[in-house]
C-alpha cells in the first residue's frame, strides 16, 4: 500500500511541476503579447491622430474654397444664400413609373398597392 | 491498554510461598505505573513545544523569505495593470461645436547635438544651415565647438526634415520625441485659440503649454491627464467662423480700416458662434510679442475682447430700455430733443449740427440717434440708477468669457459720475468697453431682459441669468432697434427676410494725451436678428474705416460697419439654419369702414 502511495504521489508531483512550468511560460507569453499589442495600439493611436490632423488639414475651409473655385464648372457651388430655402410643398411628387404606375400618395391602409392598370393616372395633388 | 494489577494474585501467592514480602511487588508495580504515566506526559509536552516552535519558525521564515524577495528582486510595474483605453496622456484636442478639429497634437522630433560625438562639426554646420534657412552656419559652428557638450538645434522637425538630417549621417545629431500643437485651419479663429509653446524641455519629452486665448485660459483642463481623451468643445462653428472672418477681412480692406472685430453670439445661451478680429495671425507660427510701437496694432491684439473702445451711440438703447423699464416713458412718449443743448459749460450737439427737435418720440430718438434726446432721457433716470443698470448689464466689469485676454480688458469709466457724465455715458462717450461687453449687453436685451453670460465653450445646459429688466421693456427696445434699420441710421443693414434690428455707434478715437481725433473714428454696429424672435446678436467694430466711394468721405457707422454686418448676416444666417421670414404687411394701409 505505502509504495503505491509514494509512486502515485511522486508522479502527481512531476505532473503538477510540469503543469506549473507550462503555465508559467504561457503567462509570460501572454504578457509579452499584451505588451506587443499595447505598443501596436499606441502606434495605431498615433497614426490615427496624424490622420485626424491630416483630415482636418485637408478639409480646412481655405483649401475647400479654393477647390470649389477651381472646380466651379463641374460643381457649380455658390455660397449659401437666404433664397435657397424651399418649402416642402415646392418639392415635386415623384414622376409615375412606366412599370409601377403612379406612386402611392394615399397612405391609407388597404390601398397601399399601386394601381398597375392605370399607368397614366393623374398625379397626386401638390 | 491493559492495566497491570498492582497485586497480581499469582505473584503474591508465589511470594507468600517463598516467604518474601508481597508489599514489595505492589510497590514495584506502582513505580512501574508511575513511570509510564510520566513518559506519556513528557511526550505530550514535547509535542506541544515542537508544534509551537514549528509555528514560530514558519512565521519567521515567511517574513524572512518575503524580505529576501523584496531585497533581491528588481522593481517592476505589474504588467497587466496598465491595460486601459487611455494611454495617450497628451494635451486634449480642441473641437468646434460640430466636432471639427480646431487644435490637435502631432508627434514630431526635436533636433539636438551631443558635441562630443560629432565627427565633423564644420560639415554638419554647413549642411544644417543649408537645410534650415533660419540657422546661421558660423554661429552654429561656434556653438558646436565652444566646449559645451549639448545644444538644441530645432524644436520641431517634419518627417522629411528628419530624414534629411539622418542623411547628414553624423552620430552627434540626435532626436528627441516631441508632441507639438497643430492648428490645421491655419489663421482661422486665431484669436480664440491663441497658440501653444513648449514649457519645460527635456531630451525625451517637453510639456506643451498654452500661451494665449483659450489654450491658456483652459490650460489646466487641457493638460489634465484624467480628461486627456476628452476633447474641449468650443461654441464656435467652423463654417460660420470662416464666413465671418472672410467678410470682415474684405470689409477691413475695402474700407481701409486699421482693424476690426466681429462677434456673433447666440442669444439664449450666450455661446459665441463666431469671433473674428483683424488683422490676424497664424497660431502655428505665432509672432513674437511686439516690443516697439503701439501694442494695439499688433496682429496678436484681439480687438473683440481686448479692444476697449468708446462704443458711442450703441449705448443709447440702454437709456431708452431703462426708462421704459422704470415706467418713466413709453416708446411714443415725447422727449425734449432741441439741439444744441446747453448744460453748464458744455454744449451737446447732434451729428453735423442737426436739430431733430423740439420734441421727438423715444422711438425716434433711437432711430435718428439723437444725442440731446438721449441726454434728456438719462437725466430723467438719474446717475445712480443709470450706473446700477449699466453695471447689471456687465458693462463695468471685464467680460467673463474664457479667454486669457478677457480679465485684463477692464472697461474704462471715471471714478466720479457728475451729471454731465450721466449725459455723455447715455450716448456712449466718456465710458469704454470691449465689443464683447457690448455683445453680452445686447444679448441680455434680446433675451427678454434675462442676463446673458458670454462663453466660448459649448455647454449642455444654458446659464439662466437673473432678470435685469422687464420683458416688456426688452421687447419694446427690440422694436425700436428694428426701426433703426427700417427708417433710421442703419438702413443699409436690412437683409431681406431676417428682420435685422440694431444700433449704430460712431465714436471719435481718444487721443493718448487726452481729447479726441477729428478724423479717426471707431464704428460699431450692434445687430440683433430676427427681431420678432431674437436668436443671434452680431457686433461689428471697425477701427478707422473710411468710405470713399461717394463724393463726400463718410466715416459714420451707417456707411461702414452696417454694410459689413449686413453681409455677415446675409451669409451666415442660412448657415445657422435660419429660414428667412416673410414680414407681415403694414396693417394700417386699409381700414374697415362702416357706413
Amino acid at each position: 500500500m505505502r509504495p503505491t502511495i509514494y509512486v502515485v504521489g511522486f508522479l502527481g508531483l512531476i505532473g503538477l511541476g510540469s503543469w506549473a512550468y507550462r503555465e508559467n511560460y504561457a503567462t509570460q507569453d501572454a504578457l509579452r503579447q499584451v505588451s506587443d499589442l499595447q505598443d501596436e495600439i499606441a502606434l495605431l493611436r498615433e497614426s490615427l491622430a496624424v490622420q485626424r490632423a491630416e483630415w482636418a488639414y485637408l478639409n480646412r475651409p481655405d483649401r475647400l474654397r479654393e477647390l470649389v473655385t477651381l472646380n466651379f464648372d463641374r460643381l457649380g457651388l455658390f455660397p449659401m444664400e437666404p433664397t435657397q430655402f424651399g418649402a416642402a410643398s415646392d418639392i415635386a411628387y415623384p414622376a409615375p413609373d412606366a412599370l409601377l404606375g403612379p406612386p402611392d400618395t394615399t397612405f391609407e391602409q388597404g390601398q397601399s398597392t399601386p394601381d398597375l392598370t392605370a399607368p397614366n393616372a393623374p398625379e397626386g395633388q401638390p | 491498554m491493559t492495566r497491570i494489577p498492582l497485586r497480581p494474585l499469582a505473584r503474591i501467592l508465589q511470594a507468600r510461598a517463598s516467604g518474601a514480602n508481597p508489599d514489595r511487588i505492589e510497590q514495584e508495580n506502582l513505580a512501574l505505573r508511575h513511570h509510564t504515566m510520566r513518559e506519556a506526559q513528557r511526550n505530550q509536552s514535547q509535542m506541544r513545544i515542537f508544534l509551537l516552535a514549528a509555528a514560530f519558525f514558519s512565521a519567521y521564515a515567511l517574513i524572512a523569505l518575503q524580505m529576501g524577495k523584496l531585497a533581491a528582486t528588481e522593481p517592476a510595474e505589474p504588467r497587466l495593470a496598465q491595460i486601459g483605453p487611455s494611454i495617450n496622456a497628451s494635451r486634449a484636442d480642441i473641437l468646434d461645436r460640430n466636432g471639427n478639429v480646431l487644435a490637435t497634437n502631432l508627434s514630431t522630433y526635436a533636433l539636438y547635438v551631443q558635441t562630443r560625438d560629432l565627427v565633423d562639426p564644420p560639415n554638419v554646420a554647413k549642411k544644417l544651415a543649408a537645410l534650415f534657412p533660419e540657422l546661421d552656419e558660423a554661429a552654429l559652428l561656434r556653438r558646436m565647438t565652444d566646449g559645451r557638450s549639448f545644444l538644441w538645434v530645432r524644436r520641431t522637425l517634419s518627417p522629411e526634415q528628419k530624414q534629411a538630417v539622418h542623411e547628414i549621417g553624423d552620430p552627434g545629431l540626435l532626436f528627441g520625441a516631441r508632441e507639438m500643437r497643430l492648428y490645421p485651419n491655419g489663421q482661422l479663429a486665431a484669436h480664440v485659440l491663441g497658440g501653444a509653446s513648449f514649457g519645460h524641455e527635456g531630451v525625451d519629452s517637453a510639456e506643451v503649454i498654452g500661451v494665449a486665448g483659450v489654450e491658456k485660459a483652459m490650460d489646466a483642463r487641457l493638460r489634465d491627464p484624467a480628461q486627456a481623451g476628452k476633447p474641449l468643445v468650443l461654441s464656435l462653428d467652423l463654417t460660420v467662423q470662416t464666413t465671418v472672418e472672410e467678410v470682415l477681412q474684405t470689409g477691413i480692406s475695402m474700407l481701409s480700416a486699421k482693424g476690426g472685430a466681429a462677434i456673433l453670439m447666440e442669444v439664449a445661451t450666450g455661446e459665441i458662434v463666431a469671433m473674428a478680429a483683424g488683422p490676424t495671425f497664424d497660431p502655428n507660427d505665432r509672432p513674437a510679442n511686439p516690443t516697439s510701437g503701439n501694442p494695439d496694432d499688433s496682429p496678436l491684439f484681439n480687438r473683440a475682447v481686448q479692444g476697449v473702445y468708446e462704443l458711442g451711440s450703441t449705448f443709447k438703447i440702454f437709456a431708452a430700455a431703462q426708462a421704459m423699464d422704470l415706467g418713466l416713458l413709453n416708446p411714443e412718449s415725447m422727449v425734449d430733443a432741441n439741439a444744441p443743448m446747453i448744460w453748464g459749460k458744455h454744449t451737446i450737439q447732434e451729428f453735423e449740427g442737426k436739430n431733430y427737435g423740439p420734441l421727438l418720440s423715444v422711438s425716434d430718438v433711437i432711430a435718428k440717434s439723437s444725442n440731446v434726446g438721449t441726454a434728456h432721457i438719462a437725466l430723467m433716470i438719474g446717475a445712480e440708477r443709470q450706473q446700477a443698470f449699466l453695471k447689471a448689464l456687465g458693462l463695468f466689469d471685464p467680460s467673463p468669457v474664457e479667454l486669457i485676454e478677457a480679465p485684463s480688458a477692464r472697461p474704462l469709466r471715471p471714478d466720479r459720475w457728475p451729471e454731465i457724465m450721466t449725459i455723455t455715458a447715455s450716448y456712449g462717450h466718456g465710458i469704454s468697453g470691449s465689443p464683447m461687453n457690448l455683445a453680452a449687453a445686447y444679448a441680455t436685451l434680446a433675451n427678454g431682459g434675462r442676463l446673458v453670460k458670454p462663453t466660448i465653450l459649448h455647454r449642455d445646459a444654458p446659464y439662466i441669468g437673473p432678470q435685469v429688466l422687464s420683458e416688456a421693456a426688452a421687447d419694446a427696445s427690440m422694436t425700436m432697434l428694428r426701426r433703426v434699420v427700417t427708417e433710421g441710421t442703419a438702413s443699409l443693414g436690412e437683409v431681406a427676410g431676417y428682420e435685422v434690428g440694431g444700433k449704430t455707434g460712431t465714436a471719435d478715437k481718444v487721443k493718448k494725451g487726452g481729447g479726441y481725433y477729428e478724423d479717426k473714428v471707431i464704428n460699431t454696429f450692434a445687430a440683433v436678428f430676427p427681431i420678432s424672435d431674437p436668436k443671434y446678436v452680431l457686433i461689428v467694430t471697425l477701427d478707422e474705416p473710411v468710405e470713399t466711394s461717394g463724393a463726400k468721405v463718410k466715416r459714420t457707422a451707417g456707411w461702414t460697419a452696417v454694410p459689413v454686418a449686413a453681409e455677415i448676416i446675409r451669409r451666415t444666417a442660412p448657415l445657422l439654419g435660419l429660414r428667412p421670414l416673410v414680414e407681415p404687411a403694414e396693417e394700417n394701409a386699409i381700414l374697415p369702414v362702416n357706413n
